[in-house]
């Protein structure tokens, strides 16, 4: 009976196989998938034509249509300055606590904890920026203002700490320091996939010899996770770069071009200026500010293709 | 490459060296300098976190209560009057983009992982990468743009900042319901096609079961990720103090874009406005929590044991 039952099926199936029910059923699935692709793909066309063709009459504008009066490339340049000198600031504080703490993760706690640790620097990234954003301004800019002025008394002669230092906080260094923290998570997983993928055999090899733990992690585990960390570190500064709400709360910001980090006058950044100035503008002003919006496209696509390149040769390699 | 350079290390040429005592004390020293300095970093990396955790609980707390829950900010001046049109409108804004990004970013996956195959499969690869570090400002100007182009200059509707998240959104599911599907054994297909069945039906009803409990727990996580947005939404949802649930007419206020509004904007009696930003931040960071956390239970409650 059941063998029967067996040959029917088995039968049923191979005259579905050879109709053109199954032959529907396949294409209309495939198409559907092939329809997903191409809509990420126009999707993200989409975002490139509509930039280019609401930014573009802001290329062309005479100085005196568009806001603050100057020409776009003087209007975007400090502006950018300002996001580039955020960015390393971050990226500066928190590549070595991200290779820390993935080493510490990976190497040094005990193998039970690595996961719960990994999650606690992850939840880090699961914060809103808006949340990072009034905890700087609230908590730590007052927390740093008597580091400021001891940065101003003591390393006054190097010009990032010229000063007067702020009374509020509300500093370069201090937006940077909150930018690192939320880079923090990303530079940080990728660091510690690469550490836990050591060779067992270079490591245990290493340590056979005689090597203390540290001399092992210098010996072994950083040259191996070396690439990585770099990519990781240039993914985290992309990160950085487009970051807004933490940086549009925090800042005080005057249009200055300069390095001193701990005053009251600052550069903006591009996203910061997007978010405080959107809201009001209108006309010319809004194609500017979208013009800058591209511009940042740019500077981050240039620094996440930099990243994956040295991935990609890392994987060839 | 870099194990060659490894064993080119003077120490590890000679291991004599190494074993020799004379100079442990130093090396042994140096080794607990160095756990301890790792140690430290670690810790100091792990203060914002619980400064941050404890600081937005205890002034959020005050800020809370049945009132902020249940009623919107419509005329309210100083202390008074909640955040019900913002929850609301972080669901609707949050909701419609999930609707628009997770069928799309699961097919998406589908395409990449089970049909894909020469050039369409390496642009979307390599686009899917660029979507990634789309900054989420940049989202917002394009969906505004968009909006612009046929709407009229000056548009603000929640579906702009829907639009906006699913920039974002997308390329988040797609890449975990990439790695998921990934990890589906093949056996388990051909099994299916042995038995004659077509391929889509091997997909619908062996590939995605498989899969679910990953495919789920990935789309709370990227839900996580896009709730707490606030600067795409400044810019295409604009700020409102009144309900309203119509992501296709008007304004619609979120909890995100509430918080920033009350600090930014406080009025006169400050400490009011800035208790209910706090509070809107507390709410915010719980329903983060929340899904990352659910998201991770259902994970291991709910994963198929592959072997």
């Amino acid at each position: 009976m059941s063998q029967v039952d067996t040959t029917t099926n088995a039968g049923q199936l191979l005259a579905a196989a050879s109709g053109g029910r199954r032959r529907l059923g396949d294409r209309v699935f495939s198409r559907t998938a092939v329809v997903a692709a191409v809509t990420i793909l126009a999707l993200l066309a989409g975002v490139a034509i509509f930039l280019v063709s609401e930014g573009y009459p802001a290329f062309t504008a005479a100085a005196s249509e568009l806001p603050e009066g100057k020409t776009f490339l003087d209007y975007v340049a400090p502006l950018a300055f300002g996001t580039v000198l955020a960015s390393a600031i971050a990226a500066v504080v928190a590549v070595p606590l991200a290779i820390a703490a993935a080493l510490f993760i990976t190497h040094i706690a005990p193998p039970r904890l690595a996961q719960t640790l990994g999650y606690l620097v992850d939840l880090l990234a699961a914060i809103p920026s808006i949340i990072y954003g009034l905890w700087g301004i609230f908590v730590l800019g007052p927390a740093a203002v008597p580091v400021l002025k001891w940065l101003e008394e003591k390393l006054g002669w190097i010009p990032f700490f010229e000063g007067p230092a702020s009374a509020t906080g509300r500093t370069m260094l201090v937006a940077g320091i909150v930018l690192a923290v939320m880079i923090l998570p990303i530079v940080s997983a990728i660091a510690r996939e690469a550490f836990a993928q050591t060779p067992r055999k270079l490591a245990e090899g290493a340590q056979a010899l005689g090597a203390t733990r540290w001399e092992m992690i210098r010996m072994t585990v950083l040259p191996f996770g070396k690439s990585s960390v770099i990519s990781g570190a240039m993914l985290g500064l992309g990160r950085a770069l487009g970051e807004t709400m933490a940086v549009t709360i925090i800042l005080s910001v005057s249009g200055a071009v300069t390095f001193n980090l701990i005053s009251q006058a600052n550069p903006s950044t591009i996203a910061a200026n997007i978010a405080l100035d959107f809201p009001e503008s209108s006309g010319l002003a809004i194609n500017a500010l979208i013009a800058t919006g591209l511009v940042l496209f740019a500077i981050t696509l240039v620094t996440n293709m930099a990243a994956r390149a040295v991935i990609a040769r890392q994987n060839h390699e | 490459m870099e194990s060659a350079s490894v064993s080119h290390s003077p120490e590890l040429a000679r291991p004599s060296s190494l074993l020799a005592s004379g100079a442990g004390w130093r090396r042994r020293a140096k080794d607990r300098t160095m756990t301890v300095l790792i140690a430290g970093a670690f810790a100091l990396a792990m203060i914002p976190l619980i400064s941050l955790v404890y600081e937005v609980t205890k002034r959020g707390i005050p800020g809370l209560s049945l009132e902020f829950f249940t009623s919107d900010a419509r005329g309210v001046v100083g202390e008074g009057g909640g955040a019900s049109h913002a929850i609301v409108g972080t669901l609707v804004i949050t909701g419609v983009a999930a609707a628009i990004s997770v069928p799309i970013g699961i097919m998406g996956a589908i395409y990449l992982n089970e049909y894909g195959q020469g050039r369409l499969r390496r642009a979307l690869t390599f686009f899917v990468d660029v979507m990634t570090g789309i900054p989420s400002i940049v989202a917002g100007l394009f969906a505004y743009a968009l909006f612009e182009i046929f709407l009229g200059p000056g548009i603000r509707l929640g579906v702009m900042g829907s639009v906006a998240l699913s920039v974002l959104m997308i390329p988040i599911v797609i890449r975990s319901a990439e790695e998921v599907l990934k990890i589906v054994p093949n056996h388990l297909r051909e099994a299916a096609y042995a038995l004659g069945t077509p391929k889509w039906k091997t997909i619908v009803k062996v590939v995605l079961p498989t899969a679910f409990a990953g495919l789920v727990t990935g789309v709370m996580i990227a839900i996580a990720r896009i709730v707490g947005e606030t600067a795409p939404l400044l810019v295409t949802t604009g700020v409102v103090d009144s309900m309203n649930s119509d992501p296709f007419h008007g304004r619609m206020q979120n909890l995100a874009v509430y918080a920033y509004n009350e600090y930014r904007s406080p009025g006169v009696f400050k400490q009011a406005a800035y208790d209910k930003a706090w509070a809107a931040a507390l709410t915010l960071i719980a329903i983060v929590m929340l899904l990352n956390i659910v998201a991770r239970l259902v994970y291991r409650r709910y994963k198929t044991e592959i072997r």
